[in-house]
């Protein structure tokens, strides 16, 4: 995927005035690409009108996996490759199996759900995340207008419509 | 989000004459059911004489069940009280609309103190096997070593077999200060609205806190007490947080229903999904908390396979009586509000919360009937008319006592300083 490569930049010092802002220039019909905030804005999400994260599925996906993995190796490790007799109970016990069962799927979940997160937000390790403007990590909000995105809108009027909805700076950045 | 402040913190709870109709018709099924369970017990329970050479009763098994919804009720009145006080010792904001409706089930508490003791003193025998002077007679026949050997823990310091003095006074203790600690906060929480100020959040916080530490001791011991003590041979050293967890679980679940009730009837404007998202959080955790519980104690016992201890198991896996609700007790509590309960879609939608806590409050009636009456009645026991009638004749006088008493103050506790916090929750 070949990804965009000019945005315009507004930063923001409130976040009350960044929210403002957020349903302002939607309204004018520009695209948001992301806006980047030092700590969680409540309600910035449903602002942005992101949808619902799927995450939890890939969740409960991995944890079913999880569950399947530990019991077929249980079952065939206790029944077939090497029967065992373990307190006079029989070969496969359900229920000696079920902590093993719970550890695995907690972890095959755990794991599944960090890999695609980590996947799907670009911060794999092979990756090169992209800094907007650094002071997103310390006391600024950043809103970023992919200019691709927006090739109806002039630019002019984009930057017009960050300086009125109350961003401190417009700036430009591109990325090689 | 807008920024409202409109609300009405003078609102009550109306008790209206339409829902005091519908308790009062449930209470008088659960009535009915009682009395034609009786009947029925009373005339035909002859059939099957017990081996022991005297008759089952069917006295027997009235005591039974009063004994399992004493338990039951009293646990879920003080997980009302608990609940409070766990808000102030965490010092959560995000439930203060919340608060008076657990402060309400906490009115039940001395009505369940004279109920138990009551019928303690006139069942003491058919519910408890250690009660009976001849197991400590060392001479007789039925000399039993091991309650011997754990008779002072009931009796001290008085003779064996003769009055439970130990046992009483912790009951009394338990109880006595459970409603101590109850009105303390009740009465603080109730002047807060009068008089405002931050000064009464920091006293509830510090009575809340040492009820705690009390509730954790007390809790612990109240199970062993009253539930454990029935199989007398048996124990676990999990037992007290096994009890526990099953209150917690049920209280959450009523507390969440009496929510949704108030909400459906058109008050708490500012509670929102996002609260009752969160007590549908805490339904779901528990309920799997629990399962860890009951699981962990069944594994252990199940692995190690010593007799004195599998017997529990044994006595209600390998019956015909009880065996189908020990499945019947996991679908209920684990399986169902954990599969139903995991989006969060259904944590924020009343439909499946109401569904989801109905049922976990009758699974967890399930889970006492499992813990009192194998070791009471054994083969004679079981769900019949008499068990349901019960359980709805004391669901509906909970009812009636925790919405009495929600009426008679404000819904919300206007003066709490963590109020604002509340409205903005948000997840």
């Amino acid at each position: 995927m070949e990804r965009d490569k000019n945005f315009i930049l507004g930063i923001f010092d409130d976040e009350d005035i960044l929210k403002n802002a957020v349903r302002e220039i939607r309204a004018a019909g520009i695209k948001i690409h992301e806006v980047f905030s030092p700590y969680p804005v409540h309600g910035l999400e449903e602002e942005l009108g992101y949808r619902r994260s799927r995450l939890p599925i890939a969740a409960f996906l991995f944890g079913l996996l999880g569950t399947t993995l530990a019991l077929t190796m249980q079952f065939y490790m206790m029944k077939f490759d090497w029967p065992m007799i373990i307190g006079g109970k029989d070969h496969a016990a359900f229920p000696d199996f079920i902590p093993v069962s719970f550890e695995l799927t907690v972890l095959v979940a755990a794991f599944g759900m960090v890999t695609v997160f980590m996947v799907s937000s670009n911060l794999k390790p092979w990756g090169q995340p992209r800094i907007f403007d650094l002071r997103s990590t310390d006391d600024k909000h950043v809103m970023a207008i992919d200019i691709a995105n927006n090739a109806a809108v002039d630019l002019e009027i984009i930057k017009g419509a960050l300086k009125n909805s109350g961003a401190t700076e417009v700036n430009s950045k591109s990325f090689e | 989000m807008a920024q409202v402040t409109n609300y009405n913190l003078d609102q009550k709870f109306d008790f209206t004459a339409a829902v005091k109709k519908v308790i009062f018709i449930l209470g008088g099924i659960g009535a009915l059911l009682l009395v034609f369970g009786i009947i029925m017990a009373a005339t035909g329970g002859h059939g099957h004489g017990d081996e022991g050479g005297h008759g089952f009763h069917w006295t027997q098994r009235l005591f039974a069940n009063l004994w399992i919804n004493n338990v039951y009720f009293t646990g879920i009145a003080i997980i009302g009280v608990f609940f409070f006080a766990i808000q102030y010792a965490a010092q959560a904001g995000w439930s203060t609309a919340l608060l008076r409706i657990m402060l309400s089930f906490g009115y039940w508490l001395p009505i369940a103190a004279v109920l138990m003791l009551v019928t303690f003193f006139i069942a003491n025998h058919d519910l408890f096997h250690w009660t009976h002077s001849y197991v400590f007679d060392k001479a007789g026949d039925h000399y039993d070593k091991i309650i011997d050997g754990k008779g002072n823990f009931f009796y001290w310091p008085m003779e064996k077999g003769s009055f439970p003095i130990f046992y009483i006074v912790r009951m009394v203790l338990f109880f006595g200060f459970w409603v101590f600690f109850f009105n303390k906060l009740r009465t603080l929480s109730n002047e807060e609205d009068i008089n405002g100020g931050t000064s009464y959040w920091y006293t509830i916080r510090k009575w809340s806190a040492i009820f705690l530490v009390f509730f954790a001791v007390s809790s612990s011991i109240s199970a062993w007490d009253w539930v454990m003590s029935i199989d007398t041979h048996w124990f676990s050293t999990l037992f007290g947080w096994y009890v526990f967890a099953s209150w917690f679980v049920a209280g959450l679940s009523a507390i969440t229903l009496v929510t949704i009730f108030l909400k459906d009837q058109g008050y708490l404007e500012m509670i929102n999904q996002n609260h009752i998202h969160d007590l549908g959080k805490f339904v779901f955790a528990f309920s799997i908390f629990w399962t860890y519980i009951w699981f962990s104690q069944f594994l252990l016992i199940y692995y190690a396979n010593i007799p004195e201890e599998s017997v529990y198991f044994v006595e209600r896996l390998s019956s015909d009586v009880y065996g189908s609700y020990i499945f019947i007790n996991l679908i209920l509590n684990f399986a169902l509000p954990f599969l139903v309960l995991m989006t969060r879609d259904a944590k924020r939608h009343n439909i499946f919360l109401k569904l989801v806590c109905t049922l976990i409050i009758v699974g967890h009636w399930v889970d006492f009937f499992l813990m009192v009456q194998p070791g009471t009645l054994g083969h004679n026991g079981g769900v019949g008319l008499m068990e349901i009638g019960m359980l709805l004749v004391y669901a509906s006088a909970f009812a009636f006592v925790a919405l009495t008493n929600l009426s008679k103050h404000n819904l919300v506790p206007k003066n709490h300083p963590m109020l604002e916090e509340s409205y903005h929750h948000h997840i």
